[in-house]
């Protein structure tokens, strides 16, 4: 069965298509004396926004210290299993020896990484940040993992309010 | 025998309950959760942690006459206990009514565990107890959000080793005396003990005295903190990676109920199963490694003549060589009940002789029992052996000396330790089909890789006749077989039989039929089935007498 669709009468100034046509002009005319708003990417970076979530990096403290304690709650919260931690007690020589636990290898996949950001806010130790680095690229699959030494190499340090171990080294000496 | 009921009321609720019974259990079978540290079922009741505080009241009677007082309505009054009491140290009795849920008993839990925490340090992020550890779950629970604490930390001894495998954090340890109390009605002797007052408390043992014992790391299943953690798990992986799966120890024929840890294909430990009837809570610490046999030295690839092949050609050749006739098989007493059922059926169709070897050692008179293998009583009552076996194959070494036999299709054992010489298995062909290398699998004419007892399905008989089963924890190595598949293959091939491969639950269904000792052997559930055994109380078994069994004279 058909069915009649009633169409609306046009006016007629909607028959000549001017008003269409000359709005249509204006905001293309306007536009040539508007600030611009693209980039000249590789050669202009843009401006990213505070809280903007880019590839997951570990990170270390003031002191130099690597912060994650491969508690593995990121490797358990990853909704895309892109995180793999292998945790092992450090070495009794270490001057660090007393945090007992690291990571002897911590892998991250970007192929698999969907930047939710999950690993960071699971972090007790905040040790793994999302950095701003958005352009992740490698020739291979295996140039997408990402090794220990090379996230700590792209985080970087950054300041930690707390010193949270500090804090138990201190404590500890003087209780002795 | 009947056990004696009481009433109590629990939370308004009224509940019939096993006289006898501590509040705390009486609540637990009537599913009411009381949060607890100290107590423990199999250990006597220290009352040290104060977590179980309840409020607790009796039907009250007056003094001097002893005449029930009664109150307006004419119901009789509850003297309720002025202040809360512990469920763990407090029997049930008649007319108890006991709230575990007010705002009294809630306050005291938060104050016990604001307590607990204040000297806790915040290791959670290091302590492999998290993820299983009870001061965690109670916190999350029934604990505040906030700690007011601002003074420093006390600071105790952390990284204590303590024997060879276990390590003692003493800060983490909120003075339960689980591993005190353990070690001396367990293991017999004192190991361990606290030191110092109050706060200072500190869980602690003598460097240079005898730590070791085999049932030691109990301690750290009990622990309901990170204080006690294993060496050999140590910051190995988080528990809440791991899989569980119930299975049993194979290490003897205590039969100790287990449960077996794995992730992605991997197993990391092994811990035991609650079963009141076989090994209540624990397990040796040498059960805990039978794994770690399988880690080195797996038999992975069928080999021929010392070449890797597939494992269905390997296969057929075996049931060639076979069919040449003088097969013995040399079966052992780590296969599953319904492997030994089909075994059975195997040597029965084709006439073939089967042949076991015991292993036998010390027996400890608590869960390492002197039978090293954990089902010599399924190769008794499905029929494969008449007698309980030497330790060496007398009978097949005279008869491959004669040349009765000439292929021996050998399962898992080492023939050179179980009575052959090493120019004996020049003369004969053998068939290895087991789980590890050894010195039989390097002469054999034709290696079969099998399964593991973590890798399959399957049921073994302890020393009190009691059939327990066991559920496959982890993947085989893709070139493994089981003993079923194999069995069956050969029974196809040389017994010229025509059956669909049956899987483990066929073969108990089958057994359940035919052997009226094993009627319901299917559906048994986690505590397993206790076989009349009587019919082999003539035979000569070496296990003594030890927790839970009682050896038959």
């Amino acid at each position: 069965m058909a069915i009649i669709v009633e169409r609306k009468r046009l006016s007629f100034w909607e028959r000549t298509y001017l008003p269409q046509i000359f709005s249509g002009l204006y905001i293309t005319i306007k536009n040539f004396f508007s600030p611009k708003v693209t980039l000249e990417y590789p050669d202009q970076r843009p401006v990213l926004p505070v809280g903007y979530r880019g590839a997951p990096v570990l990170v270390s403290d003031s002191n130099g210290r690597n912060k994650c304690v491969s508690c593995q709650l990121c490797e358990f919260v990853c909704p895309s299993k892109a995180i793999k931690v292998t945790p092992s007690a450090i070495p009794e020589d270490s001057e660090y020896a007393f945090i007992e636990k690291g990571p002897s290898e911590f892998q991250i996949d970007m192929s698999r990484c969907i930047f939710c950001g999950y690993c960071q806010e699971a972090c007790p130790e905040q040790a793994i940040v999302m950095s701003t680095e958005f352009s992740i690229n490698a020739y291979s699959r295996a140039g997408l993992l990402r090794k220990k030494n090379d996230l700590y190499k792209s985080g970087g340090v950054v300041p930690d309010r707390i010193m949270k171990w500090q804090k138990v080294k201190e404590n500890s000496q003087k209780g002795k | 025998m009947e056990t004696q009921k009481v009433k109590v009321n629990i939370n308004g609720v009224d509940y019939m309950v096993e006289a006898g019974l501590n509040i705390l259990e009486a609540c637990k079978s009537v599913g009411v959760e009381i949060p607890f540290f100290c107590y423990h079922p199999s250990l006597k009741v220290a009352g040290s942690c104060r977590m179980c505080l309840i409020q607790m009241g009796t039907p009250a009677r007056d003094r001097a006459t002893g005449e029930p007082v009664l109150d307006e309505n004419g119901v009789q009054k509850i003297a309720w206990m002025p202040k809360p009491v512990i469920a763990c140290g407090t029997n049930v009795s008649e007319g108890m009514h006991i709230i575990t849920d007010n705002e009294m008993v809630k306050d005291c839990r938060r104050g016990v565990l604001e307590f607990l925490l204040l000297n806790h340090p915040l290791d959670c992020p290091i302590c492999d107890k998290a993820g299983e550890c009870k001061l965690q779950e109670y916190t999350h629970v029934y604990g505040q959000e906030q700690s007011r604490y601002v003074e420093d930390k006390n600071v105790k001894r952390k990284k204590r080793p303590l024997g060879s495998k276990i390590m003692v954090d003493a800060e983490r340890c909120i003075q339960c005396s689980r591993c005190i109390r353990f070690c001396k009605e367990y293991i017999g002797r004192s190991i361990m003990g606290f030191t110092k007052r109050g706060s200072k408390v500190e869980i602690g043992f003598y460097d240079d005295a005898d730590n070791e014992s085999n049932y030691l790391l109990n301690i750290v299943d009990g622990c309901p903190v990170g204080a006690l953690t294993e060496k050999e798990f140590r910051f190995k992986m988080r528990t809440w990676f791991l899989k569980t799966s119930e299975s049993i120890c194979g290490e003897s024929s205590a039969g100790v109920n287990t449960r077996v840890w794995s992730r992605e294909g991997k197993i990391y430990r092994i811990t035991p199963r609650q079963n009141a009837l076989v090994n209540d809570m624990f397990m040796s610490d040498t059960g805990r490694y039978t794994f770690k046999k399988y880690e080195q030295n797996r038999l992975e690839q069928a080999k021929i003549d010392s070449t890797p092949c597939e494992t269905e050609y390997a296969i057929l050749r075996a049931c060639d060589i076979a069919n040449i006739g003088d097969i013995a098989i040399v079966a052992n007493a780590w296969q599953t009940v319904e492997e030994m059922y089909l075994l059975k059926d195997l040597s029965k169709t084709c006439n073939i002789e089967v042949f076991m070897a015991s292993h036998v050692a010390e027996d400890d008179n608590k869960l390492v029992s002197a039978d090293r293998t954990p089902n010599m009583r399924g190769a008794l009552t499905t029929g494969l052996v008449d007698e309980y076996p030497t330790a060496t194959v007398e009978k097949l070494v005279q008869k491959v000396r004669n040349g009765e036999v000439k292929t021996i299709i050998c399962f898992g054992e080492d023939l050179l330790e179980i009575g052959f010489d090493a120019k004996d298995l020049k003369n004969v062909n053998i068939v290895y089909c087991g789980t590890v290398e050894n010195e039989t699998s390097k002469q054999a004419k034709i290696c079969i890789p099998l399964k593991t007892e973590f890798e399959k399905d399957g049921m073994w008989i302890n020393r009190q006749f009691r059939l327990q089963r066991f559920v496959k924890a982890v993947d085989a190595p893709s070139g493994a077989v089981s003993d079923i598949c194999l069995i069956s293959e050969v029974l196809k091939k040389i017994g010229n039989q025509n059956f669909t491969t049956p899987s483990v639950n066929d073969i108990r269904v089958l057994m359940s039929q035919k052997i009226p000792m094993f009627a319901g052997c299917e559906k048994i559930g986690s505590m397993g089935m206790l076989l009349d055994g009587s019919n082999f109380a003539n035979i000569d078994f070496p296990e003594e007498d030890a927790i839970n069994f009682k050896k038959c004279k």
